[in-house]
């Protein structure tokens, strides 16, 4: 015993139970956030069964989320009717989706008073673009109010000729979001640009009939414009409006849904494992690439992603230049005493402030101090309403990247520190000045390093939401940062992002239970997102390190 | 006494002596060492040390670790600059101007008085680079002078045919001994008119080392060469003039020949013998 204490085993243990247990909880995690998660794009199969409770009957049509055992005390105490002799109960939680027909989306069924389950093929739903889901059986197909075709669902006719008229009818209200998106947006932009320019020469004194004439004769053309447009959408909306159909829910009650409003329809107790993910995966590249709706709570995150993307190559474009030339300066050319050790320690320091004081300041100090006073300089046109004086990009930006800031600092100071000192001698012994010596030898070697600390500080920068909501990160942002209009990136623009967007469709929503898949689908967009960043960073620094591979590297 | 100092360095090492006798009285001055005293804090490194060092000749310093060889060595180029709080009195005289005069510029100093370290240090670049590295800092980017330049460096200390082929690739990919003859090579493609070089083959395997030796021996024709070294032999192989250092103080000075086999100083002639210590 007393050998093998010796020997050091107990050490080797105890180090590789510590690697252990943080594997553990890293892919513990990581399964979670899968398994959660993309379980929410599965076509899960629909349940009918009647349901016999407090001397009421019902029929009820539903998903299973989950299931779930508790004792029976625990129910007859909330006023449930159970036999005497039973100690266990098994409840199910169903998603009945229909929210604005039975004004419940989620309910627990006691096990003990369910009929039969069955699983009626002509059950469909449909996922709609307000209230949510809908489940229910397709019974007439109507255009322009009158029946085309009746049926049960089941009948191909009827479920064919739906899906062809629901695939025009998306495509028109594709068409339709295209023009009110792009086009009426453009058009805005324009006229916006107009009142600003006359606000400008009005500010100037410079607002002569000419000026006037001009800018009334542009707000006209843009006008006459918006107006052809407007025409185009209401003879589009006129169209997209014309079929419906006719849905029995669970209690028979017959509903008819305008094809406009759905997003997209399917059986799931008709389709083969082939079609569910066939169905899957296209869920699932909706989710990524589409808008949200319903307050988040439904349809993609593709502005949340692309504002994270986006905030992240701003800040690592600050940082970088920030960070490093810091770095040069502490370590290269500051006298080394007890006022660089002191600013040292306060830059080291700043990695340890809690990210909510980062967003405080950015607040007061970026936005309101710096942001007013650009406006003031720059855009008085714009005034009252500000352009930069308000939380936006640049700022989120700016925010992290000072966040950030620490992290590059030290990691450039130990890469340069070591840089040996022979390289470095070696340059000035053959007549290199001290900046010659430093830019063209050791501020290269020390390149991978400067990546270590980007990497490091794209890390913590995507992951960051706390500060985020202070300073320029919004729930829902009406446009994308990057747009086909001059100056085609808006650093002055309100931005999505993952991480707040977890928060909000989480916390914020009113519908937490059909939140609660949305929430790891979303975390793991963002754990990907935040990994292929660094992946990318490390290839970089990987392929630096290769170019300026050094003795005992 | 003598029969021991000729049994450790045979007289037939002394390949280097040139058919007339050395004689530093009259050869031509490469650079003086006035009364230089030099302080790395309140330690006294060297202790008025006087010196003339002969040009296109090869002087080689000896002497026990921390004699300050090296340090004096340093002074040649003002790499001791460096050094936080390293004091230096004295001067230094090189074509009659002392390099520590305030005016000096250091960097063109040091284009003139070139330097080679223990440890083979390139730079993280390619080979053709490295040697470049010297004329681009002084502006130079003409394409064909450049390859002139480092044809002839490299063929200098015979490298050239060891990598023609690959000039453009990694400095690091050569090994230890060409990377010292790289190094030698970027120090010459210069042009300076002194050679520092800080125990150069400390870190090489016998056969570098030799070729190193030779080197030295071709450089000589064109460079004034001070060589630090901890190899007995290797003093007495390529060295014209040889100083002997103890304690931050210049013992004895003379040719190489002289100063092993005649030595002057009892001091000299116990470390010679290998009863130093």
């Amino acid at each position: 015993m007393n050998n093998w204490w010796k020997s050091g085993g107990p050490y080797i243990w105890l180090n590789a139970g510590a690697v252990s247990v943080s594997m553990v909880m890293v892919f513990g995690l990581i399964v979670l956030i899968v398994i959660r998660g993309m379980g929410n794009f599965w076509p899960h199969a629909i349940v009918q069964f009647d349901y016999q409770a407090n001397g009421q009957s019902e029929t009820v049509i539903g998903a299973l989320r989950k299931t779930e055992t508790l004792t029976a005390q625990a129910l007859r105490d909330a006023g449930v009717v159970l036999p005497e002799d039973q100690a266990l109960v098994t409840r199910h939680l169903f998603k009945l989706a229909n929210r604005d027909v039975t004004g419940r989306d989620f309910a627990y069924f006691i096990e003990n008073f369910m009929g039969e389950w069955s699983y009626p093929k002509a059950l469909t739903v449909f996922e709609r673009r307000q209230w949510g889901d809908f489940y229910g059986f397709p019974k007439a197909l109507l255009e322009r109010g009158e029946v085309i075709i009746e049926g049960d669902g089941l009948d191909d006719a009827l479920w064919a000729e739906f899906n062809a008229r629901l695939e025009r009818a998306n495509n028109l209200a594709e068409e339709i979001r295209h023009i009110e998106r792009h086009e009426i947006g453009a058009i805005n932009y324009q006229i916006e640009q107009i009142r600003l320019d006359k606000r400008r020469a009005e500010l100037k004194n410079e607002l002569t009939d000419a000026v006037l004439a001009e800018l009334d004769q542009r707000r006209e053309a843009l006008n006459a414009e918006y107006a052809q447009l407007q025409e185009r959408l209401n003879a589009l909306a006129s169209q997209v409006s014309r079929d419906a159909i006719v849905m029995e829910v669970a209690g028979g009650e017959e509903v008819t849904i305008a094809l406009q409003d759905i997003v997209k329809a399917w059986q799931p107790n008709n389709m083969s494992v082939m079609s569910k993910v066939g169905f899957y995966l296209s869920d699932f590249k909706d989710f990524i690439f589409g808008y949200p709706r319903e307050a988040n709570t439904e349809g993609g995150i593709f502005p949340a992603i692309f504002g994270t993307v986006t905030m992240v190559f701003v800040m690592s474009i600050i940082v970088t230049p920030f960070g490093v030339l810091a770095a040069i300066y502490l370590r290269e050319y500051a006298r080394q005493g007890p006022l660089l050790k002191v600013i040292r320690i306060s830059v080291y320091n700043l990695a340890g402030v809690p990210s909510i004081v980062f967003g405080v300041f950015g607040l007061g100090f970026f936005v309101y101090i710096v942001g007013g006073t650009i406006d003031q300089v720059f855009y008085p046109e714009a005034l009252p309403s500000p352009t930069f004086g308000s939380p936006g990009l640049f700022w989120a930006s700016l925010t992290l990247a000072l966040l950030t800031l620490p992290v590059v600092i030290v990691a450039t100071e130990e890469g340069l520190a070591r840089i040996p000192s022979t390289v470095r001698q070696g340059s000035l012994a053959l007549g290199a000045t001290k900046s010659e010596t430093l830019w063209k030898v050791v501020v290269p070697l020390a390149t991978p390093a400067m990546m270590t600390g980007l990497i490091l500080a794209i890390a913590r920068a995507a992951g960051e939401v706390a500060p985020l909501m202070l300073v320029g990160v919004v729930k829902l942002a009406p446009s994308l940062p990057i747009d086909g209009n001059f100056p085609y990136i808006h650093l002055d623009r309100q931005i999505m992002h993952l991480g707040f967007h977890i928060y909000d469709v989480g916390f914020q929503s009113p519908h937490a239970e059909a939140a609660e898949q949305l929430v790891y689908a979303t975390s793991l967009v963002l754990v990907v997102l935040i990994v292929g960043l660094n992946l990318t960073a490390i290839y970089i620094r990987n392929h630096l390190r290769e170019k300026y591979r050094a003795e005992g590297d | 006494m003598s029969t021991e100092t000729d049994s450790r360095i045979s007289s037939d090492l002394f390949t280097n002596q040139s058919q007339t006798p050395l004689d530093l009285d009259r050869e031509e001055i490469a650079l003086s060492v006035r009364d230089l005293d030099l302080f790395y804090g309140d330690t006294q490194a060297l202790k008025g040390v006087n010196m003339e060092l002969p040009h296109r000749r090869v002087t080689a310093f000896i002497g026990p670790s921390g004699c300050g060889k090296s340090t004096l060595l340093r002074c040649f180029n003002r790499m001791n600059d460096l050094v936080d709080n390293c004091r230096i009195y004295g001067g230094i005289y090189h074509h009659g101007e002392n390099i520590y005069d305030k005016r000096v510029d250091v960097a063109e100093l040091r284009r003139r008085i070139g330097m080679v370290f223990q440890k083979p240090n390139p730079f993280p670049k390619s080979i053709f680079e490295n040697v470049a590295y010297g004329l681009r800092i002084q502006g130079v980017n003409d394409k064909k002078v450049l390859s002139e330049v480092v044809e002839r460096s490299l063929r200098d200390v015979a490298l050239w045919d060891e990598v023609k082929d690959r000039l453009h690739t990694n400095a690091f990919g050569l090994s230890g001994g060409q990377q010292q003859r790289l190094v030698i090579a970027r120090a010459v493609a210069i042009e300076p008119e002194v050679l520092l070089l800080d125990e150069p083959t400390s870190a090489l395997d016998p056969i570098s080392t030799a070729k190193i030796e030779e080197l030295i021996e071709t450089l000589k024709q064109d460079y004034t060469i001070l060589i630090v070294t901890h190899n007995m032999q290797q003093a007495a192989r390529v060295s014209d003039y040889t100083a002997y250092m103890y304690l931050g103080e210049l013992i004895e000075f003379n040719d190489t020949q002289t100063l092993f086999v005649n030595p002057k100083e009892k001091a000299t002639e116990d470390y010679i013998t290998g009863r130093y210590g």
